[in-house]
């Protein structure tokens, strides 16, 4: 009855992409375990009160022979090598991963969104210039880049926006070398991203509304930037969100590898391989940040095809 | 179609050359080279460094010979593992990847299939929500999480399997069942909606209606069209299969060519990354190729000008 009386309303896509969203149970439950991360990672040094990881109530002394305990009431996760409560620093390094998976996928989005859009709109000899030239650093492994970037702009030739960057966030420069890391991160990322709005360009750019814009007088720029790419946008965050995991999950590999994050720094990538060192006597130091992690990417990954169903009705499960 | 074939082949070398070419560009770009980080050599020793590796001439000098040398096929020696050629490394520690690597495949391949298949089949049934979201666990577990908790478990938990090394079929198990498990989540993914989309096509109605049996029509015309993403997948996919992931070779110490690009890269070890880089390159393409020829006779619509 009450759907009779309702007045028909208009609805937009977002409206829509949203509703069908919340339809969708397991892109839900990403939802919320990504929301409960994001706020236990912010507030957590408010209730568990660190010091670089060791609590206020446990700070070891010298003489203790053993300072890796497993997990217990006052330490739900153990504590490290160190003695430091192991929740404490999954906390302190789920900071670092998911700033990881915020910067990088922006560094990615604003490189990977404006070449695709210039090399779609361009098109002819430039776009095929461009596109080949995404196809050789595709072949490039990716690595290299990231280390070639980090030694040439590493140590004293920091860009000063990310040595700004790192102050604000009240570190130093081994802060400022994870910054750094993130903005290499989100510099080999960009390449699908290209080609996913390229061909979202390609079949924008002979419709109408382009056409009118051209005959107003709009300038190129104005074009691709105001008329094509929020049109892209659909596709554009479907790919962004499926981004975020998989810096995450490069993130932790270079870590892991010793390239990435360093001490006093941790990320749960550094963390985990940390961890695997001590598998054999001290299981927990692995299990918890790896579990953390795997988690995180897996509502991430939940959360990203949900957002691909929702937004993209011709994807979606029938 | 041959010459779609022959043109293709033929473009792969001069792009593996400017593959090779930025490669060389990015490791010069960076400050300091192989011997900065080694113990600082008295200046006359230094020169005759230089000058046996050709580095006191002009980079352009330099560039041409590595390129001359390399349409040879000839990489040079390693600078870090003397007297060793590129060529000689690369031999030795491919067989340990690509045993690894190929394994994970078909395993991969034959458990991705079937979980796709069937998903595809029983859609929204419980093996479908089920197998799709132990598919996205495997996506989301990272292998140095997954590896390390494999050994925990088979080899220092029950003790039925080795932890590490080389030798035997039972130290493969791990290591091949670890880098199995991201791609074969991504192959039941690709698989599920490959046959979902197949099976809503126009040609799947004309061979219901032409009244095949189910089995014919799932098999013979479904699965054609059903298994393209995985095709598309499995170029790049094995390629990197093939040069060793590195993880699972740093976990279970199997001495393949991943670890030995990773340690080439740290070293600056210029010779042998420019070799493995233009080894993958033309692998990758050369696998790319192959599933662009094999579109050709899964699905009889794209053809080749």
């Amino acid at each position: 009855m009450a759907e009779n009386v309702e007045t028909v309303k208009g609805t937009s896509l977002w409206k829509d992409a949203w509703r069908r969203l919340l339809k969708n149970k397991l892109a839900v439950f990403g939802l919320i375990v990504m929301t409960i991360m994001v706020v236990a990672v912010i507030i957590g040094p408010v209730i568990i009160r660190w010091t670089t990881g060791f609590t206020a109530d446990y700070i070891p002394s010298e003489g203790d022979l053993i300072k890796s305990f497993p997990p217990s009431a006052q330490h739900p996760m153990g504590t490290d090598e160190a003695g430091r409560d192991m929740l404490a620093r999954v906390l302190q390094g789920g900071r670092i991963s998911l700033m990881v998976g915020v910067i990088s996928t922006i560094v990615s989005l604003i490189v990977g969104v404006s070449y695709g859009a210039i090399a779609g709109y361009m098109g002819g000899k430039i776009d095929n210039f461009m596109m080949r030239l995404v196809d050789i650093i595709y072949a490039i492994p990716y690595i290299l880049i990231v280390i070639v970037l980090l030694s040439v702009f590493g140590g004293p030739n920091t860009p000063t926006f990310i040595q700004t960057m790192a102050s604000t966030f009240g570190g130093g420069q081994a802060l400022s070398q994870i910054f750094l890391l993130f903005f290499a991160l989100g510099l080999v990322s960009w390449l699908t991203m290209a080609r996913v709005v390229r061909g979202q360009i390609l079949s924008l750019k002979n419709q109408e509304f382009v056409m009118a814009a051209r005959a107003t007088g709009v300038s190129t720029p104005n074009i691709i930037f105001r008329h094509l790419v929020p049109n892209a946008l659909g596709p554009v965050i479907v790919y962004a969100t499926l981004t975020i995991p998989s810096v995450m999950l490069t993130e932790a590999f270079l870590s892991f590898l010793g390239l990435g994050v360093q001490a006093p720094y941790a990320s749960w990538g550094s963390l985990a391989a940390d961890g695997i060192k001590n598998i054999a006597i001290y299981p927990w130091q692995l299990i918890f940040p790896g579990v953390t992690m795997a988690l995180t990417l897996f509502s991430l990954n939940f959360l990203g095809d949900g957002l691909r169903d929702a937004l993209d009705p011709q994807t979606r499960k029938f | 179609m041959l010459s779609f074939i022959l043109r293709r082949l033929l473009i792969i070398i001069p792009m593996a050359l400017l593959v090779v070419t930025v490669t060389w560009g990015l490791i010069r770009i960076a400050p300091g080279n192989f011997y900065s980080s080694e113990k600082k050599l008295p200046a006359a020793v230094e020169a005759n460094i230089q000058k046996k590796y050709g580095l006191d001439k002009p980079w352009y000098q330099q560039y041409g010979i590595m390129m001359l040398n390399i349409l040879k096929l000839d990489f040079g020696d390693s600078l870090k593992y003397q007297g060793q050629s590129v060529n000689e490394i690369i031999r030795r520690h491919l067989p340990y990847s690509a045993t690894v690597g190929i394994l994970a495949y078909l395993l991969a391949l034959a458990i991705g299939l079937t979980a796709g298949i069937i998903a595809a089949l029983k859609q929204n049934s419980a093996f479908d929500y089920g197998s799709m979201a132990l598919a996205m666990l495997g996506l989301s577990l990272p292998n140095f999480v997954l590896g390390p908790i494999l050994v925990l478990a088979f080899a220092l938990g029950l003790y039925i399997l080795p932890p590490a090394r080389w030798g035997g079929i039972s130290s493969l198990i791990l290591p091949v069942i670890t880098l199995a498990a991201i791609y074969m989540a991504y192959i039941a993914r690709l698989t599920r909606a490959g046959m979902l989309e197949v099976m809503r096509s126009d040609y799947i109605r004309t061979a219901r209606a032409k009244g095949l049996d189910e089995k014919t029509v799932l098999l013979k015309h479904g699965l054609r069209g059903g298994i393209i993403p995985v095709v598309s997948f499995t170029g790049p996919a094995l390629a990197s299969l093939l040069a060793g992931t590195v993880v699972v070779e740093k976990v279970f110490a199997i001495p393949g060519l991943g670890n030995i690009f990773i340690q080439a890269v740290l070293n600056r070890d210029e010779p042998l990354i420019l070799g493995i880089v233009a080894f993958l390159s033309i692998l990758i393409m050369i696998f790319n190729l192959a599933v662009d020829i094999s579109y050709g006779f899964l699905d009889p619509r794209i053809r080749y000008e």
